[in-house]
């Protein structure tokens, strides 16, 4: 039988060389960048339709985002199991289409395209002929028609050219409740807010369309299309928010579709819905090319966290720092020798501080815990029973985090609001140790312990914020079999601590 | 400047680490198993009695459950002096002495004062597992206090001084005595602030003194002088701890014991994870005592050659000035 030591020997070293060579592996031929590097933000638009099947053969289609808005798709893929697919190009662009004959549950497909931001001008659509749409405006019954010229006149002699009147037009609609006549067209209309102020554009003979697209927002889920006017000034086209009324690109906005059609027609259901979720990477754009260009070759890149559904992404994304953390804790622990109360507490801290902030999430902890252990001193007092008091901290906790976060709200401090990142059940228990530990053995150990187990997590934190840690955990998941065959071998280390040389200092006077 | 000493130094004086410890001594000779041999106060105490023939402290009752202590403080009324311990407690957590009595108050062995509620919060903590291994449900014990040994009175400021010996398979490696100061509430916790004395292995006789990791000559609130002390009764001492491994099955421990009036040395407690200051108080490496100590062990099975070649090899020179 091998000694125990050796054993753990053979297999940390064979994990550590395994890990290390797919990273390897990965870096030198599939061209994976192993510094983070040129870095673009990419995202991960997952498109969700949803919808209740009602008689008859179902087909669904769905209007798909071209290239040309400034956003490049790197790569796209389509789900829905037992549907005929097809992608159909028409003069309005391509289209994916599914279609079955029977469908009896309600279905979901999914159309996930990753897409980044190429930034120069914007492609200027074709001039659109209106005159359709403006014959039939002028077929309208008189009283709606002389409600529009009212109107249109009326703000006409407000603005100097066509970019003031949308302006004033899109005010005005926003602050539509009091206003008779937008009441009295959107009644006529009958087609919602942007179709009215389109039909007002037309009438007052500026070309207009409505421009669909996502505000781009990390870790939104259920995101659905908001819509732009874009509209025609006479020389170029200008797009205008409906929600605001302000002028120009929304940043983080993109553009699905230009144009009137539906971007998503479902012909044999009902309660159709399309909905987004989104995930922001920071990703080297080597990366992104060669993933794309490799992702069929290579079965390894197939198993990496990019093909995963871009929820799972996202958690993976937090989940693959852990470890790192793990080991800066492990390592605080066994080679340095700081003692932390609560063994990986400061890792949940850690995690708490990448959402809040350093500073900001620091002093909330320290906010928190100091008041919690204020009132947890008059707690004591009441002779409670443990399991009791504990609660009751706990609830203590949440209050407090509740005022905290009302009070920054009201004073403006926003950033205060991420007090709920904060674990509270782990907070709660913080306080309760802490208040035994002072009545124990005094201030001077809760100091001890409590500093070190912020040291350790403020540390846990800034490995797990570094920008290179991220790259390597998130692009390089084998790594953590590398970081597991670390954390055995630390697991055998019987050196010295880093604290027992100051510890056994006195030993000196022997030599 | 924090003054540090060399990973070197520290090796060439044998010096065991917290790692070393825990996987070197801990995990390779005590047996998961019976940890709960040492780590049951109640067992310790029933099995030093059965097994091991060794007198402990009386015990008075134990406390399992809340509607228990209505009853049990009745009791208590009833006794002078008495000491309350978490049955699964870790590091000297929970411990409560009270030595006398003023009407209906108890006195704590540092003097204060405190009520019957106050010892009714103090169980129920403990039932709760505030002060236990893990956090897990507890019962407290109440034990009789020790009437110790006059010798030692001047060395210990309100509590009683435990003679702690560390026994590697019936050889002892190491001993110190652990004197309560004002500073650790009158516990013998070295880490609150207890001063340890370390102990010539031959004769009882000290070495060392140190204090909060740094060395010291002599009690911080009663003065006395520590190049003084000698433990009387010490060759039973050391034969009751080192019966211990036996008894345990545990090969590497430290065995806590006091010193009683009229019974002699008795075995207060086990511990299967002997912290490391006791080689501060030795100026002694745990490593190199390891390393004859297995030599010994290699040599003889017999309890009494073990302990007394022990002794040979571990008697120190004439004792330390300072």
């Amino acid at each position: 039988m091998i000694a125990s030591r050796t054993r753990i020997g053979i297999i940390a070293g064979t994990l550590i060389i395994f890990g290390l060579g797919v990273t390897l592996y990965k870096s030198i031929t599939l061209g994976l960048p192993l510094l983070p590097e040129q870095y673009r933000d990419v995202w991960t638009i997952e498109s969700k339709v949803t919808f209740e099947p009602s008689e008859g053969p179902v087909e669904v289609t769905l209007t798909l985002p071209e290239d040309n808005n400034g956003w490049i798709i790197l790569n796209e893929n389509f789900s829905s199991s037992g549907f005929g697919f097809t992608i159909v190009e028409d003069d309005l662009g391509s289209h994916a289409q599914w279609t079955r004959q029977d469908v009896k549950n309600p279905t979901t497909m999914y159309y996930k395209a990753q897409v980044y931001e190429q930034p120069g001008e914007l492609t200027q659509p074709d001039m659109p002929t209106n005159v359709k749409k403006l014959q039939k405006l002028q077929k309208l019954p008189s009283d709606q028609r002389q409600a529009f010229e009212f109107f249109v006149n009326g703000l006409r002699e407000k603005s100097i050219d066509d970019e003031s009147f949308v302006s004033l037009l899109l005010q005005a609609f926003l602050n539509s409740e009091e206003n008779q006549e937008i009441q009295f067209i959107l009644r006529s209309t009958h087609e919602g807010t942007i179709n009215a102020i389109q039909q007002v554009l037309i009438f007052a003979g500026i070309p207009a369309h409505p421009i669909r697209g996502i505000q781009l927002e990390d870790g939104r889920r259920r995101q659905t299309l908001s819509v732009l006017l874009e509209v025609y000034n006479g020389s170029d086209w200008v797009i205008f928010n409906p929600a605001d009324a302000t002028s120009g690109l929304p940043e983080d906005f993109y553009i699905w579709k230009r144009g009137d059609n539906a971007v998503l027609t479902v012909i044999g259901g009902e309660n159709s819905r399309l909905e987004f979720a989104l995930v922001n990477n920071k990703l080297p754009l080597r990366t992104i090319v060669s993933m794309e260009e490799k992702s069929n070759e290579f079965a390894v890149l197939d198993f990496s966290i990019y093909a995963l559904p871009i929820e799972q992404q996202g958690i993976f994304k937090g989940l693959l720092l852990i470890p790192v953390a793990a080991l800066v804790v492990v390592f605080m622990r066994i080679v340095v020798g700081i003692s932390t109360s609560g063994t990986f507490m400061p890792i949940l801290i850690a995690l708490a501080l990448i959402q809040t902030t350093l500073l900001v999430g620091l002093a909330m902890f320290l906010l928190v815990v100091g008041v919690g252990l204020w009132i947890r001193t008059y707690l004591s007092h009441l002779n409670l029973l443990l399991v009791a008091r504990v609660a009751s901290v706990v609830i203590v906790v949440i209050l407090l985090m509740a005022v905290v976060a009302i009070l920054s709200y009201k004073l403006g401090i926003d950033q205060a609001l991420t007090v709920t990142f904060f674990p509270t059940i782990i907070l709660a228990w913080t306080i309760e140790r802490m208040s035994i530990l002072w009545e124990e053995e005094g201030g001077h150990e809760v100091l001890v312990q409590g500093g070190g187990s912020l040291s350790v997590a403020v540390l846990a934190y800034l490995v797990m914020s570094n920008r290179y840690v991220e790259h390597l955990t998130f692009n390089f998941p084998e790594l953590l079999i590398t970081l597991l065959g670390v954390i055995l071998l630390l697991g055998k280390y019987t050196g010295y601590r880093l604290s027992e040389l100051y510890r056994f200092r006195e030993m000196k006077k022997r030599l | 400047m924090i003054r540090l000493i060399s990973p070197r130094s520290l090796r060439s004086l044998g010096i065991v680490g917290m790692n070393q410890r825990n996987i070197g001594f801990i995990g390779k000779h005590n047996k998961r198993s019976n940890y709960r041999l040492v780590d049951d106060k109640l067992l310790t105490k029933k099995i030093a009695i059965e097994k091991g023939n060794i007198p402990v402290p009386e015990l008075y009752g134990v406390v399992e459950y809340l509607f228990e202590i209505e009853s049990f403080l009745d009791e208590l009324q009833q006794r002078d002096g008495f000491v309350i311990k978490p049955v699964q407690g870790s590091g000297g957590k929970g411990i409560l002495v009270v030595i006398g009595r003023h009407g209906e108050n108890f006195i704590k062995s540092s003097g204060v004062e405190i009520n019957d509620s106050d010892i009714r919060h103090h169980i129920t903590n403990t039932l709760a597992g505030l002060y236990s291994l893990g956090g897990r449900n507890d019962r407290a014990m109440v034990e009789g206090l020790i009437d110790f040994d006059s010798s030692l009175k001047e060395y210990s400021y309100e509590g009683v001084p435990d003679i702690r010996v560390i026994v590697f398979q019936g050889v002892p490696l190491m001993a110190m005595m652990r004197c309560a100061t004002h500073k650790s509430d009158g516990k013998a916790n070295l880490h609150q602030g207890a001063v340890g004395v370390g102990l010539d292995i031959a004769t009882g006789q000290s070495l060392c003194a140190v204090q909060n990791g740094v060395l010291v000559t002599e009690h911080p609130d009663t003065g006395a002088v520590f190049s003084e002390l000698r433990v009387p009764h010490w060759d039973k001492l050391i034969e009751l701890a080192a019966s211990c491994n036996q008894m345990t099955g545990l090969g590497y421990i430290g065995a806590d014991i006091v010193l009683d009036r009229t019974s002699g040395p008795m075995l207060l407690e086990l511990n299967a994870r002997p912290g490391l200051a006791i080689q501060v108080a030795n100026q002694a490496g745990l490593m190199h005592r390891m390393q004859i100590a297995m030599e010994i062990i290699a040599g003889t099975d017999d309890p009494a050659l073990r302990i007394r070649q022990a002794k040979e090899r571990f008697a120190s020179a004439p004792p330390l000035a300072g």
